[in-house]
């Protein structure tokens, strides 16, 4: 058997990726009344809360225990309990994440111990202390994300009587994804449990007054009462078991778990909405058939754009499937397809979707955008589709960037970004449509003029 | 408006570092730790000498850690380059969990071969991170038989992240500056009429904005600290009679460094506004004492001022009865805003910043109108709270201050690395005002008020 290829280099130039505790906030943020607490040195905190309130535009607070040289040299347990005291008197939370970053974890913390200690010593009544080890060195922010929401679910999770409510665990979508999921829930007459659930607090309106911690997120108590769902749908084929929250909760309480792709795209939309069926026995709505009529009316009406891209795919492996899986269907064809991480699944389930693609994607593991760009280039790629630090693409080699996924931070609305489902999937492929047709018509006189004026003249 | 009842401040630690103009006669501690759990807003040490650094256009900046200090530093400011564009680029050693637990300095020098080849660099500066230290790698050691195995300049910055706030991480930037212009025996040539100018990251070209002034006044730039600058350009810095200082926070200490060592006196000028524009030159001018560059000076600031005064001074009108508050990150910053609001006609009610030095908040202090709250290193909590009880009608800030802003209803102005508008000279100053407009008397706010 071919032995996977590690992707071994000594510097990586222009990153694809983030450390694990930035991917860990995430989930906390879509926790009703939490807040989070890097362990960790001051910088930390604030170059992702920099980061993740660039993407969008939402106050991101995020603490620190602030670690200095006397923390880093005999422990950081009393800056960290500090920290837990001052988050409590500024915010009131009823949830705190403890993230560890690589300088908490390398000099040794047993935040575990910490938080259970200060609860013991602090006795602090309705707040409960989530610890999550994230070392910045031990995986990107995909693991991150993930780790944290299984170590989430694992803590607050407890065995309770069956009920209706459907767990749905979403991956690090848009808010207004999110939203639209559940509005085919709705549609569909579905209870459930959604987690994380970001789409207020990351998205929220205008209103007075300003709340420090937005209105929203899932609620802890249906967290707890996970275990008793029917069945888990888990948005992320492309997550390790290890760290997957329905592996716990199938494991742990024998919840069915059922996982699926982001929906986008006709068939990981039709997938989805066919296990929301196949559990709840609910029919598809007669809107919701409506609305599949129009994007694969808009399939076609683009169809012979869309056979003009040779796209670049890159970002988290969860959402470059999604977006690969879209353009195989469409005739974009994937190319490129990159993602930061080293994710096996990607690998495998690329190349069985890709099977009957006339050109085969060429994949990269644990890539950086050097290696993109070179290989973009190699590969005569004209459409490239991910998130902003893509705009190296377009600046370099002149490649159009249809923004998608996090972080979008040289754009407006990336929290605003609708992709999933059938009405979200023909937003989104109007999206690469139309970068293609802007594409053509900005080069289409000049080329010509080119091309076959200067050729019959020479 | 009722006094602040200071005593109500949600922690206790905090209280110090928060004054109240006329108020009180206590001193505001200030470059202090930031405290666990408050949300400080300042980043760390490796973020203060990046921001320094990071300029210096064909250097390679390898940053030797793990992946998310280089991931969130690639290409986030808008300083500008005439020539090279390798400084664009983010590179890292990328440490995974084995090089944490075996160490990194095998990874670290291969890291530097592999990009010293590729991109044919003559400097290249390795930024320490957080676990560096604690996992016990030699960068002085690594750096060295790397710099002579290439013949190249492989230059140490000790910014870990822990060993203190921001402004040290301006001081190991500056060692690190140090150690690449020390002539190490070369004969300094001293150049007339020719200034070196620090504190100038060259952002939407404001360096090259001030060159051109001076250039007009008589005095040539011979190296700018450390905007659009160049590895054989720095290595000139000690030809300089004169060291001009724009951000006095993170290049006071190479300015007083290249005193003691290359006796060039120093001054501190801004360029932010028209008052603080137009006394920086003057007192350039000054330096020389030469009736020709003073000729000149008042002849460049007659005919800016005429071009750009009744357009600024066209604004105050429209900005009758407004307040602002400021939250940057430097003393220089938040001393000329508030000479550069006066000239609009708007007030400051509240002001601070991450890294203000003692004897800036005590020119803030000297310059704000009583009542005024005075604060360092503030959290969200400290600007919610001060903006809305003093009624800002404008915050002044960075990324992270900016969606506060808005979600309060309150205008907005990117005084930052990221912004891709200049604010120096008198360009700058047009610009200002006319930022203050666009969001200040933006028709969107009557929707929310």
């Amino acid at each position: 058997m071919k032995k996977e290829t590690v992707n071994v280099r000594n510097a990586t130039e222009n990153p694809c990726h983030m450390c694990m505790p930035m991917g860990g906030i995430l989930p906390f943020k879509g926790i009703e009344r939490a807040m989070v607490i890097l362990h960790g040195s001051q910088g930390c905190a604030t170059y992702m809360r920099r980061h993740i309130a660039g993407h969008f535009n939402e106050p991101i607070d995020v603490a620190s225990s602030s670690l200095n040289e006397k923390g880093t040299v005999y422990g950081g347990e009393g800056s960290l309990k500090q920290g837990l005291d001052n988050v409590r008197k500024l915010y009131n939370p009823g949830v705190i994440g403890i993230l560890t970053t690589c300088l908490a974890e390398t000099i040794g913390e047993d935040i575990d111990r910490i938080a259970a200690n200060y609860v013991d010593e602090r006795k602090p009544g309705n707040l409960t202390i989530v610890p999550v080890s994230t070392p910045g060195y031990g995986g990107t922010h995909f693991e991150g994300y993930w780790v944290t929401a299984k170590t989430i679910v694992g803590k607050l999770a407890q065995k309770t009587k069956k009920h209706r409510k459907i767990n749905i665990i979403i991956p690090n979508i848009s808010p207004a994804d999110i939203r639209e999921i559940k509005r085919i829930l709705h549609l569909m007459d579905v209870e459930y449990t959604m987690f994380p659930d970001f789409s207020d607090t990351l998205d929220r309106p205008f209103e007075k007054p300003y709340l420090k911690i937005p209105r929203g997120g899932t609620k802890p108590a249906d967290i707890s009462r996970m275990p008793g769902a029917p069945a888990t749908v888990e948005i992320g084929i492309t997550v390790d078991d290890s760290v997957s929250p329905g592996k716990y909760l199938e494991e742990q309480y024998g919840v069915p778990l059922y996982r699926v792709p982001i929906p986008i795209g006709l068939e990981n939309t039709d997938r989805f909405i066919e296990v929301i069926r196949k559990i709840t026995g609910t029919p598809v709505p007669e809107s919701l058939e409506l609305e599949r009529g129009r994007l694969l009316d808009c399939m076609i009406d683009s169809h012979k754009y869309n056979f003009q891209g040779r796209s670049v795919i890159f970002g988290e492996p969860e959402l470059v499937y999604a977006v690969s899986a879209t353009c195989l269907e469409n005739g974009v064809f994937p190319v490129v397809v990159a993602t930061g991480t080293r994710n096996r699944k990607l690998t495998a389930l690329l190349k069985a979707k890709s099977a009957a693609c006339p050109v085969e994607p060429h994949i990269i593991n644990e890539a950086d955008f050097t290696q993109i760009r070179e290989m973009a280039r190699q590969k005569k790629v004209n459409l490239a589709i991910g998130h902003s630090d893509g705009r190296y693409l377009t600046e370099k080699e002149g490649i159009p960037l249809v923004r998608m996924g996090f972080p979008i931070h040289d754009r407006v609305g990336g929290q605003r970004l609708l992709s999933v489902g059938y009405t979200g999937t023909a937003m989104f492929l109007d999206r690469i449509t139309n970068t293609l047709l802007e594409n053509k018509y900005k080069n289409y006189r000049s080329g010509m003029f080119e091309k076959f004026y200067h050729a019959s003249n020479e | 408006m009722a006094a602040i009842p200071l005593n109500d401040v949600e922690i206790k630690e905090r209280e110090k570092s928060i004054v109240i103009k006329g108020k009180q006669k206590k001193q505001l501690i200030c470059d202090t730790e930031s405290i666990a759990g408050c949300v400080s807003q300042r980043a760390c040490v490796y973020c203060g000498a990046r921001v320094v650094l990071n300029p210096v256009t064909d250097a390679v900046h390898l940053v030797h850690g793990p992946i998310g200090c280089a991931s969130y530093t690639w290409d986030i400011r808008g300083s500008l380059s005439s020539g090279s564009e390798l400084y664009r680029n983010s590179f890292s050693t990328d440490l995974k969990e084995e090089d944490v637990i075996f160490g990194g300095e095998k990874k670290l020098a291969s890291a530097i071969d592999q990009l010293v080849e590729k991109y044919r660099a003559e400097l290249v500066f390795v930024y320490s991170t957080c676990i560096v230290g604690v996992i016990g790698d030699d960068l002085e050691a690594v750096c060295k038989a790397a710099a002579q195995k290439h013949g190249i300049e492989v230059i140490p910055v000790q910014s870990s992240g822990f060993i203190g706030n921001k402004a040290a991480g301006y001081r190991a930037a500056c060692d690190a500056l140090l150690r690449l212009i020390k002539p190490g025996g070369r004969q300094v040539k001293k150049r007339e009429k020719c200034i070196n100018y620090l504190g100038d990251f060259n952002l939407a070209g404001e360096a090259w904005i001030i060159r051109n002034y001076l250039r007009q006044m008589g005095v040539e730039v011979n190296v700018t600290f450390t905007g659009d600058s160049r590895y054989t350009a720095l290595k000139k810095a000690p030809e300089a009679c004169l060291n001009i200082i724009q951000c006095a926070g993170s290049m006071n200490y190479l300015a007083s460094k290249m005193k003691e060592l290359f006796d060039i006196p120093y001054i501190n000028v801004s360029f932010l506004g028209l008052e603080d524009t137009a006394d920086s030159l003057r007192r350039i001018a000054e330096f020389f004492n030469d009736s020709e560059i003073t000729r000149r000076t008042e002849e460049l600031i007659r005919s800016e001022s005429a071009r750009v005064k009744l357009i600024v001074e066209g604004y105050r009108e429209k900005f009758r009865g407004k307040k602002a508050a400021v939250y940057v990150g430097g003393g220089f910053k938040a001393i000329s805003l508030i000479k550069q609001f006066r000239e609009i006609g708007i007030e400051v009610v509240m002001i601070g910043t991450q890294t203000g030095r003692k004897d800036e908040y005590e020119t803030i202090n000297e310059l704000v109108n009583d009542g005024t709250v005075v604060l360092d290193d503030a959290n969200p909590t400290e600007l919610e709270r001060f903006m809305t009880e003093k009624g800002a009608h404008l915050l002044v800030g960075g990324v992270k201050e900016r969606p506060l802003a808005y979600k309060l209803g309150v205008a907005f102005i990117d005084h930052n690395h990221d912004r891709k508008h200049p604010l120096s000279g008198f360009v700058g100053a047009v610009n200002f005002a006319e930022e203050v407009y666009s969001t200040l008397c933006s028709p969107v706010w009557k929707y929310v008020r």
